[in-house]
Parts: structure tokens; C-alpha cells; sequence
């Protein structure tokens, strides 16, 4: 293998982490704060239809991203009302979701299977896109993805060194000593539940837009069960998920490598290889039961009621 | 202003836990016919076309019977898990593995006309989903691995091997190239049982687990440990209950039954493997017909002729109202929601009053 073909997948690998580390850095915030969201499926696949249609229609992809994350807040506020609200069970409400999103994204997404776009630009920087092995490497992706990778920082500084992302995680933590305090936990957990759900809009929206420009039924193909995996394989701390997401983004480009370097298996076989390393890595994580326990946020998936703690 | 607060219930309610699901049907019906009035259809003719139109024959009822049943089998196994709160969202993936496994035999004895073959592909079935339900159960009491994620994630490695299979090795030797087995002899195939339509025999495997189910439920000690150990894992630990038999109970049950379902699907309606034939979304739609029936057999039962029934519909609107077939899928989901929101009503009640009479009250006060 030659340095440039290694740069290629190099490169290749950040693209398709952009997806789960926005959708796996969003469900950490919303796991921090006690709410376990399994809907990010259904977040990000109608993310990814509805930043399509917006920016199909008015031509403008930056307006597609936006629609994409709104679209990802109003599906995390049905998840809202739901569980936070009135309480429902959050494991059943989260699947509930993804199989309502699934469903809606092909709905409403009938006639847009066949539809070509031009996806985001990759940047341009003169000078330093044209730098050799640097500048592919580091000053040659679409905008999205230096969003993606800002990201990181932005929510680590919130989660453990401002205020209100103290508040948040001990929320998560004991949300009954939170209330007491005078901090509403509803409320909160509200705000944490609709950024979720931007950020896996977001991340469907980057499928759509920028990954592979086009929209077909199903096309996250199980990216958000991958960041839910994450978040627990990060036993939820965000350096880690940004670690995990460029491993399983590594997976998904070597399927396609595989071939190239003379790999005689089948193709559904390296297809499989995402799915099966999420299972490895958990099986590696949980093997000791102390690491899920102290690690994971004490409320996580129980339903609050003032009234009732 | 009218407000409407919750407040918790001394007692859960028994009533709501039965008319939630008829409350949460009902708020589906309501807002479909919204739906449908704001695509700009006559929502009489879209409620015939959805609704009625479908099952309004002979050959219609025989096709909610065979859409219904793989639905019911499936429920009724996963409700032994879900009891327990073992959660196998990975029902779908153990019936690609019962449909993979029962055709394997159906193909490895192509050439017999023996009466064994049918019995032989149903006891493969159960064995290739118990198989697959088996990895979670593993993972999960050997090494504490969410069986949610790990279920889930099998359903795309299902999904491989079924292509792989029908791409590669048992792809059909006369078949022009097209990725799918040959089709299966006549010795793999149920009989029908109705004439006039498709309803199969497979029929009567959901109607014998039925039996067993509500034996189980009704009178099995296992069953009440399993649905203690899920309610209060720690009483259970107290009361000696092992919670390892728990969780491999629990998802061998819903492995068993998808697994069965799978290969009725394929010695049924389809008769050989196919790709778009055989990945039905059956697994996913059956946690919905789990959760609407209460997780009681009989619950079940309704809550899949009525998901049978959505399913038709979709067909039915993409024919008589040019619709996607998909909104099917969006009402299905739609229904969970109701079901899980209108369920607030067991355990809290609405109350309903002004916040200006509860400002003078509290003033007078």
C-alpha cells in the first residue's frame, strides 16, 4: 500500500465518523442526564430524509442541515412528551421512535429515491488544501466535519467545566437531589432530549448531504444502534466516543479496502464487520460489571415525578 | 387558564390498564383521518380504502390470517421476555435465521417427497432463531452485554448471511442470475386451509402457542418468577430465583417463536428464500403487537389482527389512494406512542381545573 492510497482511507475513516460522533456525542449528553434515548435511529434517518427534501427543494444544503436538525428536535420532543412528561417507559418509547422514524422516512421520502444531488463542498483553502499528506489530511473535508470535530471540545467544556453542565450531570446522577435543590429536572432533561436530537439530526443529515448525496430507504443502516453502542463502549466520557466513532468510521472504510489489498471474502461478510466489532467492544466493556456501574449515570432510563421521589 | 395536572394514583388503575390500548386505537384513528384530510383525501373514502376495503372478502380475511399470525407467533414469544424485562429487540434477525434454517433443510432434501421434511424445517426454524437468541443470552449472563444492542446488531448480520446465501452458495441454479434460492418442492410447502385463499397451516403453530403462552402464564411458577425477577430483581435474588434462567428463558422464548415464524413464512406464502420476501419487518412490527396486547396472549391476538390489518391497509392505500405502502409503517409507530403515552393514565390521573380558581382558593386560604 502506497502513502497516498493510505491517506485516501485515512480521510476516508474521518468521513464516515461524522455521522456517529455527532449522533453518539448528542446521546451522551442526553444519557447524562439520566434520560437513555433509543430512538437515535429514528432521529437520524428522519434527519437525513428531511435535510434531503429541504435541500433538494430550495437548493440551498445549508438549509438542508438546518432542516435536519429540526427535524431531529421534533422527533426528540414526541420523545419528550412521552417519557418526560408523562412518563412512559423510556426503552419502549426510544424503540417506539426509531420504528416511527423509519416508517416516516420512507413515507415521505417516496419520491426522492432516484433523486441526484450535489453534496457539500469540501473545503478549499489556499495554500493549505494543497499542502501534500497534510493538506488531504487535515484541510480537505466539508465543512460538517470540522463541525463535527468542534463539537468534541464544545461539549466536553460544557459537561465538565461550566455550571450548567455540572447541574446536568447530577441531574443524571440524582435527580431527586437536584429538585431539591430547586433545579428542574423536567425542564433540564427537556433541553438535553432536543439537543440529542439536533445532533443525530445532524448526523443523518450529513448521510444525506455530504456522506453519499442521495437518499435511500434506510440508508443510516443502524448508525444510531452504533452510538448508543458508543456511548456505553465510552463508558460515557466524550474523548472516548470521538475514539470509538474514527474506530468503527476505520471498520466501515475497510469493508471497502478489503477487496483492493486482495482479501478474497464475500462482501456481505465485511459488511458485517461493523456490527460484529459493536459486540466485541461491548462484550469487552461490560465484562466487568464495575465499569458500567460506576461509570454510567445513576438515574439512567428511570421516568421522574416530583410528587412521586 | 385551564391547566391539567397529574396526579399519582393511591392504586395503579386495573380499568386503564385494558382501556389504554382501546384509547390509544381510537387517538390512531383520529389523527389518521387528520393525516388523510391534510394529504387531500376524502377521509370516508381513505377510512374504506385503509380499513375495510382490504378485508372485505373471502381472500382478504385469508390474507390478515397469515399477516397476523407470523405477528401473534412472534408476540407471544417475546411477551415471555418482556415480563421480565428482557428486552430482545432482535426478534427480526431470529426469524431471517428460522427462514435461513428451515429453507436450508427444504433445500437439502429437495429431491424427497417425504412427509418428514415439513416437521423437519419447523424444528430447524425454532433451533436456528433459538441459536441467534441464543448470542445475547450468552453475551448477557456470562459477560453483563446489553442484550438490547446486541439483539439489534444481529438483525444486520442476519440480514448478510440471507444475502450472502441466496447471492452465493444457494442461489438458484436455473434462476437467470437473480439473487434467490430455487424454488422449494411441494413437500416444503404448508398445505392451505382455506380454499380460496392463502391461509396456510402455519396458522394452527400461533393458535398451539397461544395454548401453551396462556398455560404458561396463567399457571407456570417460572413464568411468576420470571415476571418477579422483572419487576424486583433484588426480591427475586432474596427469594432464591435464579435470574441467569431468567434472561436465556426470556430470549430463547422470542428466539423460538421468530425462528418459527420464519420458516412458516418460507414454507408458507413464499416457498423459497428471496431477499425482499423474506426480511418482513415482522420482528419489529410484533414488539408493537406485544406491547399493544398487554403482553397477555389474548391481548395479542387483537393487537395482531389489528397490526395485520395496518399492514393490508398500506397495500390497500398504495393501490386505491396512490400512498406509499410506508404509512402503514408510520401508523404502526404511531399507535406505540399512543400506547405508551395514554398508559400515564394507570398509574397517574387527570386533573382538570383553572389555575385562577387554585390562585383565590390558595388566596382565601
Amino acid at each position: 500500500m502506497n502513502t497516498e492510497t493510505l491517506i485516501l482511507i485515512l480521510a476516508a475513516t474521518v468521513a464516515a465518523a461524522v455521522p456517529l460522533i455527532f449522533a453518539a456525542l448528542g446521546e451522551l449528553v442526553v444519557e447524562k442526564s439520566g434520560v437513555l434515548n433509543l430512538g437515535v435511529e429514528g432521529m437520524m434517518i428522519v434527519g437525513a430524509i428531511s435535510g434531503f427534501i429541504v435541500a433538494h427543494e430550495t437548493g440551498f444544503l445549508w438549509l438542508g442541515v438546518l432542516a435536519g436538525a429540526g427535524a431531529g428536535v421534533l422527533m426528540a420532543f414526541i420523545f419528550g412528551i412521552i417519557t418526560l412528561t408523562l412518563m412512559a417507559n423510556q426503552v419502549a418509547t426510544g424503540l417506539a421512535l426509531t420504528i416511527f422514524g423509519i416508517g416516516l422516512s420512507a413515507f415521505i421520502g417516496q419520491n426522492y429515491s432516484s433523486v441526484a444531488l450535489d453534496g457539500l463542498d469540501k473545503i478549499n483553502l489556499v495554500g493549505l488544501s494543497d499542502l501534500p499528506i497534510i493538506g488531504k489530511l487535515l484541510f480537505s473535508y466539508d465543512p460538517l466535519v470540522y463541525l463535527a470535530l468542534l463539537m468534541f471540545p464544545l461539549i466536553s467544556w460544557f459537561l465538565y467545566r461550566s455550571r450548567s453542565g455540572l447541574i446536568l450531570r447530577a441531574l443524571g446522577e440524582s435527580p431527586a437531589s437536584a429538585h431539591a435543590l430547586g433545579y428542574s429536572v423536567i425542564k433540564i432533561r427537556y433541553l438535553a432530549v432536543l439537543f440529542g436530537g439536533a445532533m443525530a439530526g445532524i448526523g443523518g443529515a450529513y448521510l444525506s448531504l455530504a456522506y453519499t448525496p442521495l437518499w435511500s430507504e434506510g440508508m443510516t443502516a443502524g448508525r444510531g444502534w452504533i452510538a448508543l453502542a458508543l456511548v456505553v463502549f465510552a463508558t460515557w466520557r466524550p474523548g472516548r466516543v470521538l475514539l470509538g466513532a474514527f474506530l468503527f468510521g476505520g471498520m466501515t472504510i475497510a469493508q471497502f479496502h478489503a477487496q483492493g489489498l486482495g482479501i478474497e471474502i464475500p462482501a456481505q461478510f465485511l459488511t458485517m464487520l461493523p456490527y460484529l466489532a459493536t459486540i466485541v467492544v461491548l462484550v469487552l466493556i461490560s465484562r466487568n460489571a464495575n465499569t458500567i456501574r460506576l461509570n454510567a449515570p445513576a438515574s439512567l432510563g428511570q421516568a421522574f415525578h416530583k410528587e412521586v421521589h | 387558564m385551564l391547566s391539567i395536572k397529574l396526579v399519582p394514583r393511591p392504586q395503579p388503575s386495573k380499568s386503564m390498564v385494558y382501556l389504554s390500548p382501546l384509547l390509544a386505537i381510537g387517538l390512531m384513528l383520529v389523527f389518521g383521518l387528520i393525516v388523510f384530510m391534510f394529504l387531500g383525501q376524502n377521509p370516508v373514502t381513505a377510512f374504506h380504502a385503509f380499513f375495510i376495503e382490504p378485508v372485505n372478502d373471502l381472500y382478504g380475511l385469508g390474507e390478515l390470517l397469515i399477516k397476523a399470525s407470523p405477528l401473534a407467533l412472534i408476540a407471544l414469544g417475546l411477551a415471555v421476555g418482556f415480563r421480565a424485562n428482557i428486552w430482545n429487540i432482535g426478534a427480526e434477525g431470529q426469524l431471517i435465521l428460522g427462514t435461513i434454517a428451515a429453507g436450508g433443510v427444504a433445500l437439502w432434501f429437495y429431491e424427497s417427497d417425504s412427509v418428514f421434511v415439513l416437521p423437519l424445517m419447523f424444528i430447524a426454524g425454532a433451533l436456528g432463531g433459538m441459536a441467534w437468541a441464543a448470542i445475547p443470552a450468552f453475551l448477557r449472563t456470562r459477560f453483563n452485554t446489553n442484550e438490547i444492542l446486541v439483539s439489534l446488531m444481529l438483525v444486520y448480520v442476519a440480514g448478510m448471511v440471507l444475502s450472502w446465501l441466496i447471492h452465493g452458495p444457494w442461489r438458484d441454479p436455473d434462476g437467470f442470475g437473480f439473487p434467490q434460492s430455487r424454488m422449494f418442492s411441494d413437500s416444503a410447502l404448508l398445505p392451505l386451509i382455506i380454499e380460496g385463499t392463502r391461509a396456510h397451516a402455519g396458522i394452527f403453530i400461533t393458535l398451539l402457542a397461544l395454548i401453551v403462552t396462556t398455560i404458561f402464564f396463567r399457571w407456570g411458577l417460572l413464568a411468576f418468577q420470571m415476571r418477579v425477577a422483572g419487576l424486583a430483581p433484588k426480591a427475586a435474588g432474596y427469594a432464591g430465583f435464579n435470574s441467569q434462567y431468567t434472561v436465556w428463558i426470556g430470549l430463547l422464548a422470542g428466539g423460538a417463536a421468530a425462528g418459527l415464524a420464519g420458516a412458516s413464512e418460507a414454507a408458507g406464502p413464499f416457498g423459497q428464500l428471496d431477499m425482499a420476501a423474506s426480511v418482513t419487518g415482522y420482528g419489529f412490527a410484533a414488539i408493537i403487537v406485544a406491547f399493544v396486547g398487554r403482553l397477555h396472549p389474548v391481548g395479542i391476538l387483537f393487537a395482531s389482527l389489528l397490526m395485520a390489518l395496518l399492514y393490508l391497509g398500506g397495500e390497500s392505500a398504495q393501490v386505491n389512494l396512490a400512498l406509499p405502502s410506508a404509512v402503514s409503517k408510520v401508523f404502526q409507530g404511531l399507535l406505540l406512542f399512543f400506547l405508551l403515552a395514554t398508559d400515564v393514565l394507570i398509574h397517574f390521573r387527570l386533573q382538570f381545573g383553572s389555575s385562577n380558581a387554585a390562585a383565590r382558593k390558595a388566596g382565601a386560604l
